[in-house]
């Protein structure tokens, strides 16, 4: 029988710190809607959308109230649209045909105009790549990720070229809301086929037909939990995360589970990862420096975020049958007070960001650089970031926003989930030389396991 | 089915008939009730059984929602799968 403290808990997680489902995510395949006709294709993508997941919303805010837990964003990632267009041999159609199912059936984002290109791009892929920024900045809910590198295929560097190019193209084409469309694009190395997590969720083609993801939040909780053990060890320090995030992945559990009987799909994964949101409370570096910083970005951050990630990790991986997704800790800049306050005082820099990303969940994301900055500059930070990724057999992504118009000192305001973000720095040096070269970065030897 | 209703917020008069008299006329029988008041706060939890509610959930958490408003305190309730989940193994 639960006691009186333990339901007290619970109530004070959701309550006072902000615990939350971040998302749940159907995965839904569009093999079946491949026809010769780029406008059949997108017509019967929006029917297949709306028709299996019509009653997402729903049924999220029927769990919602069940269980007295905000369900933040209700999501639908999608078979990369790369596959499914490339027999009508258009795509910018398949886009708007999702923007109109997402608006009709009210979910907050759609992923899945994606690409695996990791170690080379068909005719088809290529024109796919170059209609990226139209449809970004043509339509509301679209997300888009293009995976460019894989411990396995090692670094495809054209698409890395080309993916600096889409980065400063959509920057443009969403110059008037401060380059928006740059927020719902990212680059991986090593994607994963289950994220639930935007802008890089898309319905892998191992996955099967309907399947539902559920991402889990809580980092003003696992804070909470570190602030009653001030004079604790690292020891104790990891142990306390390991209990909480074992509590909040359990939620997470529950509610993809449930979510899977209501909808008629299958239970795909629950990813564990600590996502913050701008709000006070719900912020990772806070959790940083809860373990000791004076602000995230000082020697040791690196240090702390390796241990925040790792007891998540192993906290939450008893917790739910299946773990997938990204699974880790999120630094998302413009996402997270702490981040934000760490980049206007100085004390965060993107180079600190690039060695945080070795040791946590994704990478370089969601931070505003001068919208000057060249594409062969983003490249070469894709470049590092798919390095990264690869030699280290992880995830890495990339997800900046040169701010159109905008120089370093300035704030590019998104507004709601996606923030703030203060313009970064970013290193002038030309590596336009290296990018222009082309061709592949080998797998590392560790790659080659059989 | 079982679920718990927590109530918190400042200590007045006839709180918990509001709620006990609420759960009574849509037929949800209430099986256990404990209360605390700490530094003016008040802190109900109570644990009851919804299998022959007359109305959904997502309606007893509105009504129970709207209660807590004219109160002037805070009434939620959550099926009891949440708490399980969480704290047992």
């Amino acid at each position: 029988m639960i006691n009186r403290n333990e339901i007290m808990e619970t109530v004070r997680m959701i309550r006072e710190h902000h615990l939350d489902i971040r998302t749940i995510t159907m995965g839904l395949t569009l093999f079946d809607c491949i026809t010769d006709s780029a406008r059949r294709t997108a017509e019967k993508v929006y029917e297949k959308i709306v028709r299996e997941a019509g009653e997402l919303c729903a049924v999220g805010g029927k769990i919602s109230a069940m269980y007295g837990i905000p369900i933040v964003n209700k999501r639908v990632s999608v078979t990369p649209i790369s596959l499914v267009g490339a027999s009508g041999g258009e795509y910018i159609g398949i886009a708007r045909a999702m923007d109109r199912a997402a608006r009709e059936i009210g979910i907050d984002f759609i992923g899945g105009y994606s690409a695996m290109v990791q170690k080379g791009a068909t005719a088809g892929e290529t024109a796919f790549l170059k209609s990226i920024p139209e449809a970004l900045a043509t339509t509301g809910k679209v997300c888009s990720s293009v995976n460019v590198a894989s411990t396995r295929a090692g670094i495809n560097m054209d698409a890395v070229r080309l993916c600096g190019e889409i980065v400063r193209e959509t920057a443009y084409l969403t110059r008037d809301a401060d380059s928006i469309g740059c927020a719902k694009f990212v680059v991986f190395a090593n994607a994963v086929e289950d994220n639930p997590f935007m802008a890089g969720a898309f319905n892998g083609i191992g996955e099967a037909d309907k399947v539902i993801n559920v991402g889990v939040s809580g980092p003003g909780v696992v804070k909470t939990a570190l602030a009653t053990i001030p004079d604790g060890d690292l020891t104790e320090v990891s142990e306390t995360i390991k209990k909480t995030a074992f509590k909040i992945t359990r939620v997470g559990q529950l509610v993809a589970r449930t979510a899977s009987e209501m909808l008629g799909a299958r239970f795909g994964i629950v990813d564990l990862s600590l996502a913050p949101t701008p709000q006070i409370g719900d912020s990772v570096a806070h959790i940083l420096e809860e373990i000791g910083l004076e602000q995230v970005g000082a020697a040791g951050t690196t240090a702390t975020l390796a241990l925040l990630n790792d007891a998540v990790k192993k906290g939450g991986i008893m917790a739910s049958s299946h773990v997938g997704g990204l699974s880790g800790a999120f630094i998302p800049v413009s996402e997270d007070a702490g981040m934000i306050a760490a980049a206007q005082s100085g004390a965060l820099t993107i180079n600190k960001l690039e060695a945080m990303t070795a040791v946590c969940s994704v990478g370089l994301d969601m931070i505003a650089v001068p919208g000057d900055t060249t594409a062969e500059v983003i490249s070469a930070v894709i470049a590092d970031e798919a390095a990264i990724g690869v030699v280290n057999n992880k995830t890495t992504a990339v997800r900046l926003i040169p701010v159109y118009g905008k120089k370093e000192g300035e704030s590019a305001v998104f507004g709601g989930l996606l923030g703030t973000a203060p313009i970064m720095p970013l290193s002038r040096i030309s590596p336009a030389k290296f990018i222009r070269r082309g061709g592949r970065i080998a797998a590392p030897v560790h790659g080659n396991k059989n | 089915m079982k679920a718990f209703i927590t109530v918190i917020g400042k200590d007045k008069v006839g709180i918990i008939a509001a709620v006990s008299g609420l759960l009574a006329a849509r037929n949800i029988n209430i099986e256990d009730i404990s209360q605390t008041i700490l530094q003016g706060t008040f802190t109900m939890i109570m644990a009851v059984d919804i299998s022959e509610a007359k109305l959904s959930f997502e309606e007893l958490s509105a009504e129970l929602d709207d209660e807590g408003k004219r109160l002037g305190i805070e009434i939620a309730i959550r099926h009891e799968d949440i708490f399980n989940a969480m704290h047992t193994v």
